[in-house]
Formats: C-alpha cells, structure tokens, sequence
C-alpha cells in the first residue's frame, strides 16, 4: 500500500462515490467514466464547433461581430450551440482533471500502466491550448487579456524570430493574417487532441470511452439547460488602445494566468514545465514497488482458444500462428511489458481447473508469483477444519476490502491478486468437493477494480455470460457475489453473516463420490 | 432505467454540476489593470550598430569573389547591445541592455515593458544607445502626455524615420 495520506484520500473517494452512487443510482455516476465523459464532452464540443465555424468571421474587425450574430440573431439555435460549445469544453476540463486525479488516487499509473499516464499528460495541453484558442476567437476583452498575455509568456522563451506581442501593440497592429492562424491553430490542435486520445486507449483493451446512456442523457439535458438558462455571452469587443481592466474569466482554462500577471512568465513557464516533468515522469517515481512477474504462457497446456486474449484489461495477450508441431494452430503469446499481473488470464484459461489431474496443477497461461497451483492448494489449506453450518470460503482480492478478520472457524480467507483470478471452476471444486457449504466472492467494486474488468468478468462468469462459466449444475444459492470496497469491511461481515444463516438453513447438499469431473464448459 | 428513487437525486446531482460548470465559466471577477490607471507600453526591437567600422574593398578584392557576392564595403556582422532607458516624471522607471539576437550576434535587440501608470499628465523621456560610444546616447525623446484612464500608450522606435515613436 502506499503511503497514508494517499490512503486516507483514497478512502474518503470511495466513501464519497458509495454516497454518490446511493443518490443518482450507480450506473449515473460519473466517477467511474472519467475517461469516458472526457471522451462525451469532446465530440460535443467538437460538433457545436463544426456549426460555429461556418458563421465565423476570420478578421480582427469582424469576428466580434460575427460571434454576437451567433449568440443573439441567431437565438436560441446558434446561442445554444455557442453555449454547449463552452461549457462542455469546461466540462471535459473538470472531468479530465478529475480522471487525472481518480487514476492517481487508485494507483493506476505506474508499472505497466506507465503509458496510459505518460500519453494523458500533454492531452492537458492540447485541451488548454484548444480552450484559450478558442476563447482568443471571440476577440473580446477577455480575448485581448488572452492574446497579450499569452503573446508575453511566449515572448519570453526569445524562441521565435519575432515578438507575437508586438501583433497585439497597437489598434493598426493586428491582421487578418493573424486569425486565419488563429482559427487553424484552433481546428488542428484539436484534431491533434482526438488523435492523442487514441494513443492515449491504445493499450487499454475495451476501454471505456462511451458512458452508460442514463448519464449521456443526463449530462447532456443538463448542458442545454445550462445554456438556455445562462447563455455564453462576450465581453466588450477587444480595443487594443485600451487596457483590459474587470475580467469575467473562465477560471477552467485560465486558472494560472493571474500567476504570470502576479510572479511574471518565469515563474509561469517554471510552474507549468515543472508540473508537466512532474506528472510525466510519476510512473517511474513509483518503481521502487515491487513489480511482480508478467503472466507466462505454458505451451504445452495451450490450445490457442483465446479467451486469455479477450479478457486481458491491458491487450497484454495476442494469439498468434504456432509451428511447433502442436495439433493446435494457434497460441496464446505474452507482452510482459503490457502484464499488470492481475491473473485474469489465469481464470479465463479452460486448463485452469483443479478437477483435471496432475500435481502441480498446470494450466495455459499462470502467474509465476501466484500459480494456479497455489491457488488450488490454498483453497484446501484456507478451508481445512472449518467447523459448524454454513462454513463459508471468501474469496476477495488484494485492492477491495482486507479479508483477514473475516476468518474463523467456520470461514476461511483467500485474496488474490484480483478478483479476476477466480476460476469458476475453483468455486465449483470448494462446493463439490464439500470443503465448504458456500463460497463469498468479493472485491473491488466494478469501476474500482485496480486492475480493470476483473469484477466484470467474474460477475458475467459465475452468471454463466461469458466463458469460461460456472457449471449449471452448482447451485447458484451457494455462490454469492458482493462487492467492497476497502472501505466497506463491516458491509463485507454484514453479508457474510447473512449468507452463512441462509447457509446454514438450506439442506445439506446430496453429493455423489466424487471424482474429477467435467466442470468448466 | 432510472429508479424512483434516484431521480430527485440525480436532479440535485446534474444542478450541482451545472452550477459548477457555470459558475467558474465566468465567475468570481478577475481585476487585470485598475480602471482608473493607464498602460504604459515600451516595445521596440532595434538592430544596434554594427562592433566594427566597414572597410572598402579594393577591386582587385572584388574581381576575386564570386559575382554574386560582390557588395562594396567589407563589414564584421557582430551588432551592438542596445541600451535603452526612461525617465517617467523625472524617475528612471527602466533601464536594460539587451543583447542583439543570432548567434553570431547579428540581429535585433529586443525590448518589452508594460506598466500601469496613473491618469493624468506625464514627462516622459526615453533615450537608447546603439552605437559604439559608451558615453552617450545615440537617440532621445522627451514627451509630456496627458493619458486617459484605461489608455494603452505605446513607445515604439520608428525604423524608417530613425526615431522613437509615440502613440
Ligand atoms: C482528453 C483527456 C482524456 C481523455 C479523453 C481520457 C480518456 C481515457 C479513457 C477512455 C481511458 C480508459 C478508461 C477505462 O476504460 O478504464 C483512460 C485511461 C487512463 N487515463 Fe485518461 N484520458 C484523458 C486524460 C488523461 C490524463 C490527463 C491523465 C493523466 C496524466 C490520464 C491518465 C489515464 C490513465 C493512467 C489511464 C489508465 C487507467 C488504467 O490503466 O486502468 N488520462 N483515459
């Protein structure tokens, strides 16, 4: 774990989430598609954008104007769209910088993750350039503000041949020229924004970057009430012969502006060139952590089937042609830079079931630090001696809530490295082979899992949605799922005492001798 | 599906985030300049005088360059830094020597200042020195100026006439 601060921060998002989630419902919840309503908010304000440029005038005399036709011969239409164009550029703002922070706070950064980080962070500047673009268009007051001071903060640099503050001099000083760059600078970069984006999902297998539909549609009556009822109007058009004085500005994009007019541009540049260093090199700064091994493939138990490869969260997994004389024609092979060590693979491999024979017991695909066998064996060991009616096996993960004071006599604790990891066949073992009356799963909850998708996968597998699934013939009342977080232990005791009463006053189980059966379909 | 339950939720929820979004779009106020106070603006940028006096070429010198670079007068491109001060009401208010640009020294020295000034009248005297006398300066002005609350005042050097600019 890392240190206490973070610990405690992390605590009070998950607490703040769960009370978040029990007044709009889960499935509402923002804060588990960040990336996501990032991604929403963009194609708003890409497609607003579409519909303004046609009306924009590119000519310092004219674009005021053309920007206040907009905004009131064209009410509501073109003023609505001039408006979702604003406020969802601040949105995605507020929601990417919450991302930011949510992926730190969870510890989803560094180690394999290292370039999902390391590609998010100039996406806050293209955000920013397009946004102060943008507002440099309207050529108002503020956009006067804008364009000198920025003008200034370059110049500083003594980069570029000429001074761009001197186009801001005098009323004579500005061309036309100037806004046709403008405008291009403000189409490209957002462009170039979408393309990072891409970059920035490449190694994320199925990521999540369309919001439930309850919250697209929520968000987005949201962002046109807001519109209507409080419109995006401009300042005074922009005078270059007079000074900017009270500013109404958009404190999303032009939160650091006040420190350049306050400390001046070293300070400006020595701030914003720090913290991008900064954040860019986190992923390393959290290397001294132990990393465990990449996922191995045993060539000799793979069939090619592909499932691994489906439900890796990190594309760590391709299928590849094999040539090794092997009646399969496929094989399973690993990316260990891409391996967070999860062991989702592990479950989703139809080798890994402890009915088959064989000591240790080898499957297609394990984790060197915590093989399948090992699981198998701690499942016995966890759930040997375990006394009195509903003898439960709580099988959790590292990341949600700490299962330790769980265990008693009658119920026996297994984490591993992620929920994921849990081979339905495993439960299916503990059942039928009666080391115990039922089993809890636990873990993070979904959209909180450390390692992506191991509450997914594992809810559709034991539902019998996805492969590989839990044996029709368990009984379904044995096996319960219940996530928790880390800080929801005592929810965790609460279900746990629930499920070991209806254990206890369900029937014993009739179970024929038995040897290794056919399990996992 | 939305449950009963959470729909007043959500309503507080999405209010909240849209009194978030449109509060910070434009509020609290920002105070840039004073209202009452006007700008002083100094921007110019200048090619100093070149270090080394140009010498004549001698036609035998001439005859052996390549036809396309036959210029008159041999000159090193080394410039001057430029020295360039003011005077506001009797206070020297900004002093700086900058370097000319390039690395070989050969471009423009480049100056920026910009300084709130109370309204009202103001003795202004600017002076530059580009050349090689280190004793005085090649260049002054002197203004006296009645500003305007919020007026940008610009001093600028004119290239084309060879003297400083007010506007
Ligand atoms: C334009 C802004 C951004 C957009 C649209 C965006 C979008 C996304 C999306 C859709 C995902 C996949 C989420 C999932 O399926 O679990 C993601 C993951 C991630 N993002 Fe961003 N992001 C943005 C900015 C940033 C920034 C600024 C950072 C931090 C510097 C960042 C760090 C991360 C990390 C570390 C992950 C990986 C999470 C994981 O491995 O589980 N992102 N982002």
């Amino acid at each position: 774990m890392s240190n206490p601060i973070k610990s405690a921060l992390r605590a009070g998002l998950f607490r703040a989430e769960s009370a978040w989630d029990g007044l709009v419902g889960r499935e509402a919840n923002p804060m588990y598609h960040l990336g996501a309503m990032s991604w929403y908010f963009f194609w708003i304000v890409g497609a607003s954008g579409l519909y303004l440029f046609v009306p924009y005038d590119t000519s310092a005399a004219r674009a005021w104007n053309s920007i206040e036709y907009i905004t009131r011969e064209q009410w509501y239409w073109g003023g609505l769209i001039r408006s979702l164009h604003r406020y969802g550029s601040d949105a995605m703002v507020l929601t990417m910088m919450l991302h930011l922070v949510r992926e730190w706070l969870l510890d989803r950064y560094h180690g394999a993750r290292w370039f999902a980080w390391f590609t998010g962070v100039p996406l806050i500047w293209m955000v920013f350039s397009s946004g102060i673009t943008g507002y440099w268009l309207v050529w108002d007051e503020l956009a006067q503000y804008l364009a000198i001071g920025t003008a200034e903060w370059l110049d500083w640099l003594g980069i570029f041949a000429q001074s761009i503050a001197r186009n801001f001099l005098t009323r004579g000083a500005l061309t036309d020229r100037f806004f046709t760059l403008l405008i291009f600078i403000h189409i490209a970069v957002p462009l170039f924004l979408l393309f990072a984006m891409w970059i920035h999902i490449l190694r994320i297998n199925r990521a999540d970057t369309n919001p439930p539909r309850q919250l697209v549609i929520g968000t987005s009556i949201m962002l046109v009430a807001l519109s209507l009822i409080h419109p995006a109007t401009s300042h005074p058009a922009a005078d270059l012969g007079r000074s900017t004085a009270i500013l109404d500005p958009d404190w999303f994009f032009m939160a650091l502006y006040p420190l350049y007019d306050t400390k001046g541009p070293a300070m400006a540049w020595g701030v914003s060139i720090g913290v991008t260093l900064l954040l860019s090199v986190m992923p390393w700064m959290a290397l001294r952590r132990k990393r465990s091994s990449a996922a191995e493939v045993l060539a000799s138990h793979c069939n090619g089937c592909g499932n691994c490869a489906s439900d890796c969260p990190f594309g760590a997994v391709t299928i590849r042609p094999r040539q090794d004389g092997s009646p399969h024609r496929e094989i399973a092979v690993m990316q260990p830079d891409l391996c967070t060590s999860c062991g989702i693979c592990v479950a989703s491999c139809n080798k890994s079931n402890p009915f088959l024979k064989g000591d240790p017991h080898k499957t297609g695909i394990d984790l060197p630090d915590f093989a399948f066998d090992l699981v198998v064996k701690r499942v016995s060991a966890r759930t040997h001696g375990l006394t009195g009616p509903g003898r439960v096996l709580v099988l959790g993960c590292d990341h949600g809530a700490v299962l330790d004071h769980l265990k008693g006599h009658s119920v026996g604790v297994l984490s591993l490295p992620c929920t994921g990891m849990v081979a339905p066949s495993v439960i299916d073992y503990a059942l039928n082979k009666d080391l115990v009356d039922g089993v809890l799963v636990t873990g993070c909850r979904p959209g909180e899992c450390f390692h992506r998708l191991g509450p997914e996968w594992t809810a559709m597998r034991l539902a019998g949605e996805r492969v590989p699934k839990l044996r029709g013939a368990v009984d379904k009342e044995r096996v319960r799922l219940f996530w928790a977080a880390s800080t929801e232990v005592k929810a965790l005791s609460r279900d746990l005492a629930e499920f070991r009463v209806q254990l206890a006053e369900m029937p014993k189980p009739e179970r024929p001798e038995g040897t290794a059966r056919r399990v996992a379909e | 599906m939305i449950k009963p339950q959470h729909i007043a939720g959500q309503i507080v929820a999405y209010t909240a985030f849209a009194l978030m979004i449109g509060y910070f779009a434009s509020r609290p106020a920002y105070h840039h300049h004073a209202p009452e106070n006007a700008l002083l603006k100094l921007s110019l940028t200048h090619a100093g005088q070149r270090v080394g006096e140009c010498k004549d070429r001698t036609p035998e010198e001439l005859a052996k360059m390549p036809p396309n670079m036959r210029t008159k007068q041999s000159c090193g491109r080394e410039r001057n830094a430029v020295t360039l001060e003011m005077d506001l009401d009797g206070k020297l208010v900004f002093q700086q020597t900058a370097r000319p640009a390039g690395l070989s020294a050969d471009g423009r020295s480049r100056f920026y200042d910009s300084r709130e000034v109370p309204a009202g009248q103001h003795v202004m005297r600017v002076r530059m020195r580009d050349g090689n006398n280190a004793n005085i300066f090649d260049q002054k002005a002197e203004l006296t100026v009645t500003l305007e609350p919020r007026q940008v005042f610009v001093v600028d050097f004119d290239e084309e006439d060879g003297k400083f600019s007010f506007q």
